[in-house]
């Protein structure tokens, strides 16, 4: 098998691209990130390693526009990352010159996915190391979306997701607790799903928040905090509640 | 600039594009210059060329009912009637029209090409262009070919999500939006009639009317214009002919032969 991941446009005999599969090995090292879709708002969340105490943590923000109505989180290589979220950048300028209307979140996902894809069919370069999840509402129909793509260069809608470290145990806590939500609810689900691996208090995650008047909103730590200790108190109701019924008989 | 050459490529990407893996910017733009001693004077060459041939007359306006968009039918080289019977209005999509004056070629080759963009980007995005988006692209295509001797003046007239939509582009590279537009050697006298006769609340049988009337007030006093009078109707659902009528046959309608009186009549000879 170590003969076929050199040259990247070679397939391996059972049909395997191994570097394709090494980038996801890479993705799957990154930091959690979380993406949630509500009727009117989508939240992303990000595990925030603990910023060194010299660092100036802004310079680092994970959350990131790629338009005044759309905005992207990753998880794997942050270099790769840069790269790939400023031609995106200009690609969405690109697109309101020449058709005079913003994009579409499936246009840029697709944009996005094309061109990880580009790099898995070329001579002498490297498929993308990360995974992103875009967020945005539809200019025309105001209608929210979540879109994941990966290094492979897929791409699919979702309601709720999540990709990077532990990203199987957050799908399953969002697949048994997911329900349509709106506002303040779903930035609550999207925290609680972060919450179970990721270590709780506003220092470890970051949140940012998207509705369609406000555009793009980073969370303050204050905020995080907050509502990470509402979700607290409610996990402690839910457990006593559950001790309690059989005394009161 | 370099050519637009998005419209004639096939669908198969080159293979090893490195150029766009490279830099997400293209390099430095440049511009290939035209193969020719006199560069400075090669622009007014290529207009003088084509000057005489933008004769027609075409003209369309946005009302409250939606575009009105008509044109008559003649091609003339120099003082030579080339045909009476050509199609100036050109079926873009079912909901988009396009109007052709300057050269024949250059607008049929190049509204068919906007139709085929138009359709990739109704397959791509799962949504139809806009009439916006449609002007634009034809404008960049044109804005690149600039200089170069294409001769086209077009109205994009179209219905989509935001209403009705009308843009004039021309072979500059130009391109603006707007409610009244008549391109052509007989539009001043188009614009005549039309400015005069226009209101915004017309019921689609006026404004046909004030179309049909505008382009044959134009044809009777511009020779290069001429032919049958076609005058469609762009709604919500897509765009109708409603009327081509010629020209000639029009002149009498508006203007009848009244009989007149006589002042002398003439008498059969009896005998010789």
């Amino acid at each position: 098998m170590a003969r076929y991941d050199r040259a990247i446009t070679v397939f391996s005999p059972d049909g395997h691209l191994f570097q394709v599969e090494y980038a996801l090995e890479a993705v799957r090292k990154g930091n959690a990130a979380v993406g949630v879709r509500g009727t009117d708002i989508v939240v992303l969340g990000v595990e925030k390693k603990s910023t060194a105490k010299l660092q100036d943590s802004r310079s680092v923000k994970k959350i990131v526009n790629l338009d005044n109505h759309i905005a992207l989180a990753c998880a794997g290589l942050k270099a790769d990352a840069r790269v790939l979220i400023n031609r995106a950048r200009i690609e969405c300028q690109s697109h309101r010159l020449t058709v005079e209307d913003p994009v579409t979140v499936e246009y840029i996902t697709r944009y996005i996915a094309g061109l990880q894809q580009k790099y898995t069919q070329s001579g002498g370069v490297r498929p993308f190391g990360l995974s992103t999840l875009i967020v945005g509402f539809d200019p025309y129909s105001g209608v929210p979306s979540l879109y994941q793509t990966d290094p492979s260069g897929t791409f699919s809608a979702w309601k709720a997701n999540a990709t990077g470290r532990n990203s199987n145990s957050i799908r399953e806590f969002l697949e048994k607790n997911y329900k349509e939500t709106s506002g303040q609810e779903t930035i609550k689900l999207a925290i609680r799903a972060l919450l179970e691996v990721v270590e709780s208090g506003g220092k470890h995650i970051e949140v940012a928040v998207m509705t369609k008047e406000h555009g793009l909103r980073q969370l303050e730590e204050a905020e995080i905090d907050a509502i990470a200790a509402e979700i607290e108190a409610e996990k402690e109701a839910a457990e006593a509640a559950k001790k309690a019924p059989p005394k009161e008989k | 600039m370099k050519l637009d050459t998005t419209g004639m490529e096939s669908a198969a990407p080159v293979w090893g594009s490195h150029n766009e893996l490279v830099d997400g910017f293209s390099a430095a733009p440049s511009f290939e210059l035209p193969n020719t001693t006199d560069f400075d004077g090669f622009q007014k060459e290529a207009i003088q060329m084509v000057k005489p041939a933008k004769g027609t007359t075409t003209l369309a306006f946005i009302f409250k009912e939606g575009v009105m968009v008509a044109a008559d039918s003649r091609a003339s080289m120099g003082g030579y009637i080339s045909s009476q019977s050509v199609k100036k209005i050109i079926e873009i999509n079912p909901y988009m029209l396009g109007t052709m004056a300057g050269g024949a070629a250059d607008c049929q080759f190049w509204h068919r090409n906007l139709g085929i963009k138009c359709r990739l980007h109704e397959l791509a995005n799962k949504r139809r262009i806009s009439v916006t988006g449609a002007s634009k692209l034809l404008a960049n295509i044109l804005y690149s070919y600039r200089g170069m001797g294409l001769s086209v003046g077009t109205m994009i007239a179209g219905w989509d999500e935001t209403g009705p939509g009308l843009y004039y582009v021309d072979n500059e590279g130009g391109r603006l939006k707007g409610m009244r537009f008549s391109v052509g050697s007989g539009s001043p006298y188009a614009y005549g009639v039309l400015d005069n006769g226009y209101r915004y609340d017309m019921s689609v049988e006026e404004a046909a009317e004030l179309a049909r009337r505008a382009i044959y007030h134009a044809t009777f006093r511009d020779g290069a214009s001429g032919g049958v009078a076609s005058v469609y109707y762009v709604g919500p659902n897509g765009w109708k002919k409603l009327s081509g009528d010629d020209v000639g046959e029009l002149h009498y309608r508006y203007y009848p032969v009244m009989p007149s009186t006589v002042e002398q009549e003439m008498a059969e000879v009896t005998g010789a």
